[in-house]
């Protein structure tokens, strides 16, 4: 078996300077000789698409994957809220270093300093490029940019187009790759799924594609792979992502030697509107902009039937604002996710299944005017209103907890290249600066710092040292052998003719995950996973049923490839969380939590990044990589 | 609630479609249009028939892929509102419905309900961003931008690109697609230093793509689900006028 060292790479020395110093250290090319190498991006959300454009302007060749029609669907597009900035435009007292503590705090002491000052660092241009390629972000009348404020800190430093901020952003993305596309410097695969990633004397050298229209199976091969395939929440069924994300590629890598990191580490996010039946397809998530001016209450009583504009103020618990008064409403996902769960479970939950809390606007509407919360929020207001057939205007929203983003993903160096040589992630696919919790309005700064402004800059240096292929190498065996398994492996799956479809058996492991590996988990449910698991896999092997040709259009094969690897997934998910036997972030263990039923970090025994190799028989083997804090104080987190 | 299916099933581009009709009794009706269409393919798996093809990702009226054709309305009877964000309660008991996909030569079908929207990219392509590179920027307040023209740009950019415009119009014009790019950058500062070039390479490969001719009859926006406002068409045909003027003079002076 293999051994990894696990080590970040960043460079010694001064936190402030270090990014700086280390690019202006990293090998260069000029675009001709840029020119004679090739680079893969598989995605084209917000972290591909910006790396795929910058890569293509720096003179590569990039070949851009994704399984979208068009790069502008991905699910970057959904998000509402902001990106983080330190740009002070406010001039209450933020930073960089005010960022970086933040960022850091918030994910509970579990992130990279190094990766997470240079990502405070970098977000201040990305505000600038944004503006530059036309995005319209929200101004002041004055016409200078507008900021609001987000949870987890205590001050304004959100840009934000409504809330419509990640389709903007997307779109200011998708014209710097169109651009490219238009001088031939990328090439656009839509409708195709990556299967397998190629291997050639140890390093990443191509992909295996399936083209989701003819169903052909198709081998390419570059100088390198970036990985830039998002998150894995709908490994819970049910989540806000959009149906098709997934964790395929990401997945497939893992098996191909990408050490797997702290895939327990998943957001939960307080503000989705709540299940209502069986045949719910996916959430929907409100911003947790809309915690700037609404306020989050259940009854004082356990199951009180009253309407909630029939209780009044004294019988109402604003529970957030009364167990942290310091930052209310606006606490970390985290903490607000857990609260409601917590009055839920007490008996105060409100609606048809008690699985609900309310978020308020009346006192914001009374004091700020309907058309003040109709400027900010409005499209959130009428898609509220479209799914639950209620008027937000008149009535609190109903409002629980959802899976929305995961921390986790394939461990990287500070160069963003996973354990395998050549093999990039950027994004929401790896696992880099969030730690055990995100902070709102960060997922959209960290898709683009990496896109923009890291990964060209280390993968440039990568490939300054590597010879260009300058060819085709699809011939080799290793194409062939890769090529050869995914046919063998969609052949199994059509000839398994059982009587379920894939997406009843994806139910039932999301109920399982979301049950055990969700909110709040405890030794013995995640052993229950782990027994559970496996007769998941088993069914889904056994009794799955895919009508059709894989030489076609083939919806239900794309989801059963991608349903397979959300089961071996959902079991490294509980060996992990089963190993850190502490609380932290948005994993609360329950055995581990203080007397205020906040989480209990152990920084004696966990201050680690747990990576996880993958092995087909056995359990998967946990390396760890110790994380070192020279620049700021382990703290218990606090936000009273 | 029951309802009667009518769904437009095609294998592809190259062969001949025809309407099916299915039956769905029992619908919760506070389910969306596409939670019905889930259980309809559940069905027909269990069935070992083929389940309908659709395109659809966010299910939140964003992202832009879903768009079919319902009871001849592009995203259905509903204003402001895609497939997506639809719910049966907006249907009654027993009604029948048609599905069809949305037809326009620049939108060849793929199969059933799904269609090839890659010319609005080659649309984009031509022409619909800024051109400057990474890490080129000023600093972004540098830049000062009156509120006014700011959110008019933003409602421009807002459009998601769905195609339902193409759908509605009945010469399958992509005008209001493309004007929407185009006011939205023409709006802007950033944006108005190509804003001549832009327009007349955008409306070239417009044409070059096979979309119809603009009749101004409103159908796009009046369709539109998110209420992309024909004014755009007007901003579009000023930029436009502009541009062919200027191109005229540079032309003379040579």
């Amino acid at each position: 078996m293999t051994q990894f060292n696990l080590f970040s790479k960043a460079p010694e020395g001064d936190l402030y300077t270090k990014w700086e110093k280390y690019k202006s250290s990293l090998k260069k090319l000029t675009p001709e000789e840029a020119n004679k190498y090739k680079v893969i991006v598989i995605g084209t959300g917000l972290a591909g698409a910006s790396a795929s454009a910058t890569l293509a302007e720096r003179g590569f060749n990039v070949h851009a994957f994704s399984f979208h029609e068009s790069p502008r669907r991905a699910h970057s597009i959904a998000a509402q809220g902001g990106i983080n900035a330190a740009k002070n435009y406010k001039s209450d007292g933020d930073s960089v270093m005010r960022l970086f503590y933040d960022t850091i705090k918030g994910g509970d002491f579990r992130s990279r300093e190094d990766n997470v000052y240079r990502l405070a660092e970098i977000s201040k241009n990305i505000i600038d490029q944004c503006v530059a390629q036309g995005v319209p972000f929200a101004r002041e009348y004055g016409g200078l940019l507008d900021n609001r404020s987000f949870g987890g800190v205590q001050v304004s430093r959100t840009f934000y187009a409504r809330g419509q901020t990640g389709q903007q952003l997307l779109l200011g993305a998708y014209s710097a790759l169109s651009r490219q596309m238009e001088k031939k410097k990328v090439v656009f695969y839509p409708r195709h799924d990556m299967l397998d990633v190629v291997l050639v004397e140890g390093k990443a050298k191509g992909i295996v594609t399936r083209n989701l229209v003819d169903g052909k199976i198709e081998t390419h091969s570059a100088d390198i792979v970036i990985l830039a395939t998002g998150g894995y929440s709908n490994v819970y069924y049910l989540s806000t992502n959009a149906m098709a994300s997934n964790v395929t590629a990401n997945w497939r890598a893992h098996r191909k030697g990408a050490l797997f990191a702290n895939p327990s580490f998943t957001q939960i996010h307080p503000t989705c509107i709540p299940v209502k039946n069986d045949f719910q397809s996916k959430l929907t998530l409100m911003s947790e902009s809309l915690r700037n001016d609404g306020r989050v209450w259940v009854p004082k009583k356990k199951n009180d039937q009253r309407k909630p504009t029939e209780i009044p103020e004294e019988e109402r618990d604003y529970y957030l604002e009364r167990i942290y008064p310091a930052f209310g409403n606006l606490v970390p996902r985290d903490v607000a996710s857990r609260r409601a769960k917590e009055v839920c479970d007490e008996g105060r939950g409100i609606g048809p299944t008690g699985f609900a809390v309310y978020l308020d606007f009346q006192k914001a509407i009374e004091e700020k005017g309907e058309d003040f919360i109709r400027e900010k929020y409005g499209n959130l207001f009428d898609m509220y209103q479209n799914i639950t057939n209620e008027n937000p205007y008149k009535t609190p929203m109903k409002i629980y907890p959802a899976v929305h983003y995961t921390m986790g993903g394939l461990w990287v160096d500070y160069n963003l290249m996973t354990t395998v040589k050549g093999l990039f992630s950027i994004g929401e696919s790896n696992f880099s600066d969030h730690g055990a919790n995100r902070l709102g309005a960060s997922a959209l700064m960290q898709g683009l710092a990496d896109g923009y402004f890291v990964v060209p800059h280390t993968a440039m240096d990568f490939l300054a040292k590597e010879i260009p292929l300058m060819q085709d190498i699809t011939d080799r065996p290793e194409f062939k052998e890769a090529e050869e398994k995914t046919k063998n492996e969609i052949a199994k799956l059509m000839s398994v003719e059982g009587k379920l479809a894939v997406d009843e058996v994806h139910r039932e492991l999301g109920k399982i995950v979301w049950d055990k590996i969700g909110m709040a988990r405890n030794e013995a449910g995640l052993k229950e996973a782990l027994s559970e698991i496996p007769k998941i896999k088993e069914k889904f092997w056994n009794n799955i049923l895919i009508p059709g040709s894989e030489k076609d259009v083939n919806q239900e094969l794309e989801k059963a490839l991608r349903i397979k690897d959300f089961i071996e997934l959902a079991e490294l998910m509980a060996f992990d969380a089963l190993d850190r036997k502490e609380s932290c972030g948005a994993h609360f263990r329950e055995e581990y939590q203080t007397e205020e039923n906040e989480a209990d970090r152990n920084d004696q025994d966990y201050k680690y990044v747990a990576a996880w190799d993958y092995s087909k028989n056995e359990e998967p083997k946990l390396f760890k990589e110790e994380l070192k804090y020279n620049n700021v104080k382990l703290k218990t987190r606090s936000y009273k | 609630m029951n309802v009667n299916l009518k769904i437009w099933r095609q294998g592809s581009d190259s062969v001949k479609g025809i309407l099916k009709t299915y039956r769905l009794e029992n619908i919760d009706p506070n389910i969306s249009f596409l939670e019905m269409l889930d259980i309809l393919n559940i069905k027909l798996v269990k069935e070992k028939r083929d389940p309908v093809a659709f395109d659809h990702d966010c299910r939140e009226g964003i992202c832009g892929s879903c768009g079919f054709m319902i009871n001849g309305r592009p995203h259905g009877p509903q204003k402001a509102t895609t497939v997506c964000q639809l719910h049966m309660r907006a249907f009654n008991n027993e009604d029948d419905i048609l599905l069809e996909p949305f037809r326009a030569e620049s939108f060849p079908v793929i199969k059933d309900l799904s269609v090839d929207r890659k010319s609005f990219d080659r649309i984009i392509s031509s022409g619909g961003y800024v051109s400057t590179n990474t890490g080129e920027a000023p600093e972004a307040n540098s830049i000062s931008i009156e509120k006014e023209y700011a959110d008019e740009a933003f409602l421009s950019s807002a459009c998601i690109g769905c195609g339902a415009c193409v759908a509605a119009c009945k010469n399958s014009s992509a005008m209001l697609f493309t004007s929407a790019k185009v006011s939205h950058l023409s709006l802007l500062p950033q944006g108005q230093k190509e804003g001549k070039d832009r327009v007349a390479k955008m409306v070239a490969i417009m044409d070059e793509e096979g979309f119809g001719a603009c009749t101004n009859t409103g159908a796009c926006s009046a369709e539109c689900p998110k209420e992309i406002g024909q004014i755009n068409i007007a901003r579009l045909n000023q930029e436009y006028i502009s541009s062919s003027l200027s191109g005229f003079l540079k032309k003379k002076n040579e």
